[in-house]
C-alpha cells in the first residue's frame, strides 16, 4: 500500500499557520460524549495494530527524539545542571551512532529545553546559537492557584527572559465546576500575554474525572488560542496516558477541520520508555496523519526518555544491548 | 530505505513474524496430515489428499486427507468406545485434562497464532491478541464447569458421542468453543475442521497427545462437506454441533429430523450496527472497523449493516471514508497489518459478485484509493451508502469486508430496519444514553447485543443466534446446556398412554336431549367458528357421544397466529403480573373443579377420584409456574473487565404447543401454562381425541385477564394443523407431543424458518408425576437467551 511521504520536517514548519483562537461558542462542544471503554479499547490495541522495527524503529525514534522538550522542573535546578541539559539538547546522541545511522548532517537535537522561571537566562545561556528554544513554565505551574494577574505577569517576565515557549496551566477549579467562559477568559488572556511566544496549555488531565470533560477542555484552550494542549504537568498523580491523549487529539483533529488552524499536542509526564515513545507516535500518525509527526506540530515532555532512546539507538547500531553509563548524561 | 528517508516520510516498514517454527510443524508431518482417531495418526481409508493453500500467497502448505465414510465410522467408534471410561474417571479427572488443554494451548500460542494465519490468510494481530487467548480462555473455564458438573449439574447427563462441524473463519476459535464444553461435560467427539483451514486442528491433536487424553475422546477427521455428511448421519452420534452457512444448517436439520439427535446451529447473519446520534462518533470508527473489517468481514456476527441517524450519517460517513485509508492491508504476517487474506478463491468471487451486483442495483460505492496487493486473495475493505432495504446487499449475507448503509429517522424505524431481516445473530448499539441503549436492546431480535462495543466474546457469555441465525448457545451456563440432558428422561415411558375407543360397548352414539352446545375455538380472545364450516364429533373412550368441536384448517392456523402477533401485551408485562393472572387462571379453575373433572370422565371414563386428581395436579402446576414466573430469570456473567454481562431469558414469541392426545386437562395445562409463562403467545392444538378440557378452558381464560390473542385454541386433526403451524414462517417456536413420526415432521418442516422445536420423540412422560410433568426446563424451551453487553465508565 502507498503512504503519502510527508514535507520534510527538519526543525519547525515555519509555514504553519498559527492558531489565532475563535470567539467562544459552547454550542460546539456541549453535546460531546466520549466513551471510555471504547477509546481505551482503541487505545489498548493500537500497539498491537502497528510495528516499526530495524531502520524504521531506528528512524522513528530519532523523530521521537526530535520531537522531545527536554526538561528538568525541580526544586533544586541550579546553573550547572540546567547548562548541561542544554549540552545534552544541542547534541542528543553519541556522534558515531548518528554517522554509523547516515543522521550526522541532520541536525538531530531536541526540540526545545522546558525550565522554571528562574533558570531561563542560563538556559538562554546554554543553548545560544543551537536554534533550541527554551520552554518557560508558567502560570503558578502545577497547580495554577495564584490571580490570574500574577499569571500574566510570570507569563510576561518569562516571554521577556527570552522564552519563546510558555507552558501555562488550566485553573481546575474552571474545569471542574465547567465555567468554561471564565476557563476561555483566562486561557485567552495568557494567550494575549505570550505574544509571539507559543502557548502550551496544560489541562492536568489527571485531575479531570471524565473523558468527556477532558474533550470539553480542549475545545476551550484551542478556541482560546492556544499553541498547543498539553495533558498534565508531570506533578499529578496520573500522567499521560494514551486514551486521554486519543481524545484530546480528535478534539483537535475536529477543530482543525472547523476552522483550519493546526494546534499541536504534547503528552507529559511517565513516557520515559522508547517503547512508549513509539506508540505514541503511531497515535499520532494513524489519527492525525504524517501532518502531525515534527516538533511544530507535537512534543513529548520528558527528561528521562532521551536516555532511553539512545541505549535503543546503539542497539540498532551494534546489535548489542546497551548501557546507561555509554551515553552522555545530560 | 535509508534511515534519512524514512525520517522524512514517517513510512511504516516491513514488520514480518518470523514462521519457522510453523513450517517445521509442516515438515514434521511432512507436509502430509493423516486423521486423528483413537489418539493416533491414522491414514485415511480413501486414500486421498487435498491441498490446503495460504491464501495470501496461493502456496500450498499441507496435503490433507479426505476421510470417507469408512473413516467416519472409525472415528465414531473410537469415540463411542472411548465414553463409558470418560464418564467414569469423573468430573475432577476431566477438569485436570481441560485445564492442561488450556496450559499447553498457552505454552505454543505464538505457534497457533502463526500457523492459523498461514492457513487462514487471517492478520496475526488477530490471532495472536485475539483468537488463541479467547480459545485458551475456553478451555480454562470449561475446566472449571467440568470440575463443578456434578454440584451445579447435578440434575444433568452427558448426550454421548458428539459429531462437530466447524467454519474456517476461525478455526481453532471455533473448535474450543465446540469440543471444551462436550468434554467438559462427560462427552467425547469427533470433530470435522473445514476442507480449507484444518491444520490448527490439526495441531491441536498434537496437543491432546501431548497432554496424555484419553485417546478416542477427541477424534479430528479432515475432509469435504461429505465427510461432515457422514458424520451427521452416523447413527451412534447423540448431538451435531455444526457452525457454518445458515443453508448446510437447514440440510442438518432436516438430515437429523425425528432421529433424536441433538442439534445446535450457529448460522449466517446481517447483524445490524446501530449508531444514534448521541454517540461518539470517533469510537463508532473504529466500532464499525471491528465490526466489519475485522477478520476481513468473514465474522458470521459482523456488524454488516449499518443505521445511523439520519441527522449525522453524512458526518459518519465521512469519517469512516477517511478512516479506510488508514487501514493497511498485506502480508497476514505482518505485524502492521489490519487486514489479510479473504480465505479462498471461491470466497474472493461471491464478494466481488455480491459488490458489483450493489454497484449494479445502485448503491454508492466506497473504498480506499489504495490497491490490494496482487498476488493472493485480497479484497478491500467497501463501504456502500444509500442502501435501501430492498436492495440484494442489504438482504443477503456477504461474508467480507463489506459494509452496507442505511440511515433511519426515528427509533422505532430503527427497531424496524433492524429486525428487517431472517438472521437474528447479533447488534451492535452505539449511544451515550444507556435509557436508550437498554430500551432498544431487548426489541432487537438477536441473540447477542453490543452496547459501546462489537464482536467481544468470552467463555462465560453465551453466543448464538434468533431466527435463521440458528439456536443453541456456546459459552456460558447457557452453552453447556446443549450438552446435556436432564436426568429424569432415563424415566420417560417408550409406550405411548394413548386413547382408545372402544365402539363395541357404546351405549349412546347420539346427542342427548336438552340444550344444545356449541363448542368453538378460541381465536384472537374470542370464541370462533372454524373456517371450513365442519364439525368432528368426539366419542368418549367407550364410544358414546359426547359432543362435536369444529374442524379447524390451515386458514383457522393462520388467523391464530395473526391474533398472537396482534398481542403485544402479555411479553410487555412483568413476571408479577403474569404470574397473577396465572393464579387467577387456577383460582377459576379450581372453582369449576368439579365441571372439569366430569369432563374428564365424559372422555376417558375414568374413576371420578382420578378425573378429580388430574384437576387438583392442574392447578397445583399452574402454581408452579405463576411462582416461578417472576424467578425464572437470567445471569449477570462474570466476562471481561468493566462490563455488565447480562444473560437475560427473552420469549420466543409466537409458538405452537400441540399437545398430548393422554391427561386431556393435564396435559393442556403442562404444555401451555410454562409457554405463556414466559410470555409467549401460543397456538394450542389440544389433544385430539379429547379436546373438551381445552375448549372448555376458553371460559376460564376469559375470565381470568388473559389477554386476547395470548392463548389461541384450534381444534382439529392433530398432525395436519401441527404441519401448518411447522411450516408457518412466522411462528417462532414449536413444542409437539405426540407420536414418532409426528416428531419427524416437525422438525423436518421447521427447518425453513429455523424454529426452535422440543419434540418427544415417542417417549412419554407421566403428565401426573411432578418430575417429569413440571419444572424448569419447560421454561428453558419457551424461552432464549440474549446476552447484552454493557461497557461502563466515564
Amino acid at each position: 500500500m502507498s503512504e503519502k511521504p510527508m514535507k520534510s520536517n527538519n526543525q519547525t514548519d515555519t509555514t504553519l499557520i498559527r492558531n489565532e483562537g475563535i470567539p467562544f461558542d459552547a454550542s460546539l462542544f456541549e453535546d460531546l460524549h466520549v466513551n471510555r471503554s471504547a477509546v481505551e479499547r482503541r487505545a489498548a490495541t493500537l500497539s498491537g495494530r502497528r510495528s516499526v522495527k530495524k531502520e524504521w524503529q531506528a528512524a522513528w525514534l530519532l523523530k521521537a527524539l526530535s520531537c522531545i522538550d527536554l526538561t528538568t522542573l525541580a526544586g533544586d535546578d541550579t546553573q550547572g545542571n540546567v547548562l548541561r541539559l542544554c549540552a545534552k539538547a544541542k547534541s542528543p546522541v553519541r556522534l558515531d551512532l548518528l554517522k554509523a545511522m547516515g543522521m550526522n548532517n541532520e541536525n538531530i537535537q531536541v526540540a526545545a529545553v522546558c525550565v522554571y522561571h528562574n533558570l531561563i537566562e542560563d538556559a538562554v545561556k546554554g543553548l545560544n546559537g543551537s536554534g533550541i528554544p527554551i520552554a518557560a513554565v508558567s502560570t503558578g505551574f502545577p497547580a495554577g492557584n495564584i490571580p490570574l494577574k500574577e499569571k500574566i505577569r510570570q507569563i510576561e517576565i518569562s516571554v521577556a527572559a527570552g522564552a519563546k515557549e510558555i507552558d501555562i496551566v488550566v485553573s481546575r477549579n474552571l474545569v471542574l465546576n465547567s465555567d468554561w467562559k471564565a476557563l476561555y477568559d483566562e486561557v485567552a488572556a495568557c494567550r494575549k500575554a505570550c505574544g509571539d511566544a507559543h502557548m502550551k496549555t496544560i489541562l492536568a488531565t489527571g485531575e479531570i474525572p471524565t473523558y468527556t470533560k477532558v474533550a470539553k477542555a480542549s475545545w476551550v484552550s484551542m478556541m482560546a488560542g492556544s499553541d498547543f494542549i498539553k495533558t498534565s504537568t508531570g506533578k499529578e498523580p496520573t500522567n499521560a496516558t494514551l486514551p486521554v491523549s486519543l481524545v484530546m487529539i480528535r478534539t483537535l483533529r475536529d477543530y482543525y477541520e472547523l476552522t483550519g488552524f493546526k494546534v499541536g499536542f504534547k503528552p507529559a509526564g511517565g513516557i520515559g520508555k522508547a517503547k512508549q515513545a513509539i506508540n505514541w507516535l503511531i497515535l499520532i500518525k494513524e489519527e492525525l496523519g504524517n501532518d502531525w509527526l515534527n516538533p511544530t506540530l507535537f512534543r513529548f515532555g520528558a527528561s528521562s526518555l532521551l536516555g532511553d532512546i539512545e541505549r535503543q539507538l546503539e542497539h540498532f547500531v551494534t546489535g548489542r544491548y546497551s548501557a546507561a553509563f555509554r551515553h552522555p548524561m545530560a | 530505505m535509508k534511515i534519512k528517508d524514512i525520517y522524512d516520510t514517517m513510512t511504516y516498514g516491513p514488520a514480518p513474524e518470523d514462521a519457522s517454527e510453523a513450517i517445521q510443524f509442516l515438515e514434521n508431518h511432512q507436509r502430509t496430515f493423516k486423521l486423528f482417531i483413537n489418539g493416533k495418526w491414522t491414514a485415511p481409508s480413501s486414500k486421498e489428499y487435498f491441498d490446503s493453500i495460504n491464501p495470501a500467497t496461493t502456496e500450498k502448505l499441507a496435503k490433507i486427507s479426505e476421510a470417507n465414510e469408512n473413516d467416519v465410522n472409525k472415528a465414531v467408534a473410537a469415540a463411542k468406545k472411548a465414553l463409558p471410561e470418560w464418564i467414569k474417571i469423573g468430573a475432577h479427572q476431566r477438569a485436570k485434562y481441560l485445564y492442561a488443554l488450556a496450559r499447553q494451548i498457552q505454552k505454543h500460542a505464538r505457534l497457533f497464532a502463526v500457523l492459523e494465519s498461514l492457513d487462514n490468510g487471517k492478520p496475526i494481530r488477530e490471532t495472536r491478541d485475539i483468537d488463541i487467548p479467547i480459545v485458551a480462555r475456553h478451555f480454562y473455564h470449561h475446566a472449571g464447569w467440568a470440575q463443578l458438573k456434578n454440584t451445579e449439574l447435578k440434575d444433568y447427563k452427558e448426550l454421548g458421542v458428539i459429531g462437530q462441524i466447524i467454519p474456517w473463519n476461525f478455526p481453532l476459535m471455533m473448535l474450543s468453543w465446540k469440543i471444551a464444553p462436550a468434554i467438559a461435560m462427560g462427552n467425547t467427539i469427533v470433530l470435522k475442521p473445514a476442507e480449507s483451514t484444518s491444520l490448527t486442528a490439526l495441531l491441536f491433536a498434537e496437543i491432546c497427545q501431548q497432554i496424555g487424553l484419553p485417546n478416542g475422546v477427541v477424534n479430528i477427521i479432515t475432509g469435504h462437506g461429505k465427510t461432515g455428511a457422514a458424520l451427521v448421519n452416523h447413527k451412534d452420534v447423540n448431538k451435531i454441533a455444526f457452525t457454518g452457512s445458515t443453508e448446510v444448517g437447514k440440510i442438518i436439520r432436516r438430515a437429523t429430523a425425528g432421529t433424536g439427535k441433538k442439534l445446535s446451529l450457529e448460522l449466517g447473519g446481517k447483524s445490524p450496527f446501530m449508531v444514534f446520534e448521541d454517540a461518539d462518533l470517533d469510537s463508532v470508527v473504529e466500532g464499525i472497523v471491528d465490526a466489519i473489517w475485522f477478520n476481513q468481514g468473514q465474522v458470521c456476527c459482523a456488524g454488516s449493516r449499518l443505521l445511523v441517524q439520519e441527522s449525522i450519517a453524512d458526518k459518519l460517513y465521512k469519517k469512516i471514508r477517511v478512516r479506510m485509508e488508514s487501514l493497511r492491508i498485506g502480508n497476514p504476517l505482518d505485524k502492521s497489518v489490519d487486514m489479510g487474506a479473504i480465505v479462498d478463491k471461491g470466497q474472493l468471487k461471491v464478494i466481488t459478485d455480491m459488490v458489483q451486483l450493489g454497484v449494479d442495483e445502485g448503491s454508492t460505492l466506497c473504498q480506499p484509493s489504495w490497491a490490494c496487493p496482487k498476488e493472493g486473495y485480497f479484497y478491500p475493505p467497501t463501504m456502500f451508502t444509500g442502501v435501501s432495504p430492498s436492495a440484494t446487499i442489504a438482504q443477503e449475507e456477504i461474508f467480507g469486508p463489506v459494509l452496507v448503509a442505511m440511515s433511519f429517522r426515528t427509533h422505532k424505524e430503527a427497531v424496524k430496519l433492524a429486525n428487517n431481516t431472517r438472521y437474528g445473530l447479533a447488534c451492535s448499539i452505539w449511544t451515550e444514553n444507556i435509557n436508550l441503549a437498554l430500551d432498544i436492546a431487548p426489541q432487537i431480535k438477536a441473540g447477542v447485543a453490543w452496547i459501546n462495543c462489537t464482536n467481544v466474546f468470552d467463555a462465560a457469555a453465551g453466543f448464538g443466534g434468533y431466527r435463521e441465525s440458528g439456536f443453541g448457545r456456546e459459552g456460558g451456563k447457557e452453552g453447556l446446556m446443549e450438552y446435556l440432558k436432564p436426568r429424569i428422561e432415563d424415566s420417560f415411558s417408550d409406550k405411548p398412554t394413548q386413547i382408545t375407543i372402544d365402539n363395541s360397548v357404546a351405549e349412546n352414539t347420539k346427542p342427548s336431549t336438552g340444550i344444545d352446545r356449541t363448542t368453538k375455538m378460541y381465536i384472537g380472545g374470542k370464541q370462533a367458528r372454524p373456517d371450513g364450516g365442519y364439525s368432528t364429533v368426539i366419542q368418549s373412550t367407550k364410544g358414546n357421544y359426547i359432543g362435536e368441536v369444529s374442524k379447524g384448517n390451515r386458514k383457522d392456523i393462520r388467523n391464530a397466529v395473526e391474533a398472537a402477533h396482534a398481542n403485544n401485551k402479555w411479553a410487555n408485562m412483568t413476571g408479577h403480573a403474569r404470574a397473577q393472572v396465572l393464579y387467577y387462571i387456577a383460582e377459576n379453575l379450581d372453582i369449576r373443579k368439579d365441571e372439569f373433572a366430569s369432563r374428564i370422565v365424559q372422555m376417558t371414563n375414568q374413576s371420578s377420584a382420578d378425573a378429580l386428581q388430574e384437576v387438583a395436579v392442574s392447578i397445583e402446576r399452574i402454581y408452579t409456574y405463576a411462582a416461578l414466573a417472576d424467578k425464572y430469570d437470567g445471569n449477570v456473567h462474570h466476562t471481561i473487565h468493566r462490563n455488565v454481562t447480562l444473560a437475560m431469558p427473552e420469549s420466543m414469541g409466537v409458538m405452537g404447543v400441540v399437545c398430548p392426545d393422554e391427561s386431556p386437562l393435564l396435559g393442556f395445562i403442562s404444555t401451555v401454562i410454562p409457554a405463556i409463562t414466559m410470555g409467549n403467545n401460543v397456538i394450542v392444538i389440544p389433544s385430539e381425541k379429547a379436546p373438551f378440557s381445552a375448549t372448555d378452558f376458553y371460559q376460564i381464560l376469559e375470565t381470568s385477564d388473559v389477554p386476547a390473542g395470548t392463548v389461541n385454541i384450534v381444534t382439529g386433526a392433530k398432525d395436519e394443523l401441527a404441519q401448518v403451524l411447522a411450516k408457518h414462517d412466522d411462528v417462532d417456536a414449536i413444542w409437539y407431543f405426540g407420536n414418532k413420526d409426528g416428531c419427524t415432521q416437525m422438525e423436518l418442516l421447521s427447518a425453513d424458518n429455523m424454529k426452535r422445536t422440543w419434540v418427544n420423540y415417542g417417549k412419554y412422560r407421566n403428565w401426573l408425576d411432578t418430575a417429569q410433568g413440571e419444572g424448569t426446563v419447560f421454561l428453558k424451551h419457551a424461552s432464549q437467551i440474549k446476552n447484552i453487553w454493557i461497557p461502563y465508565g466515564a
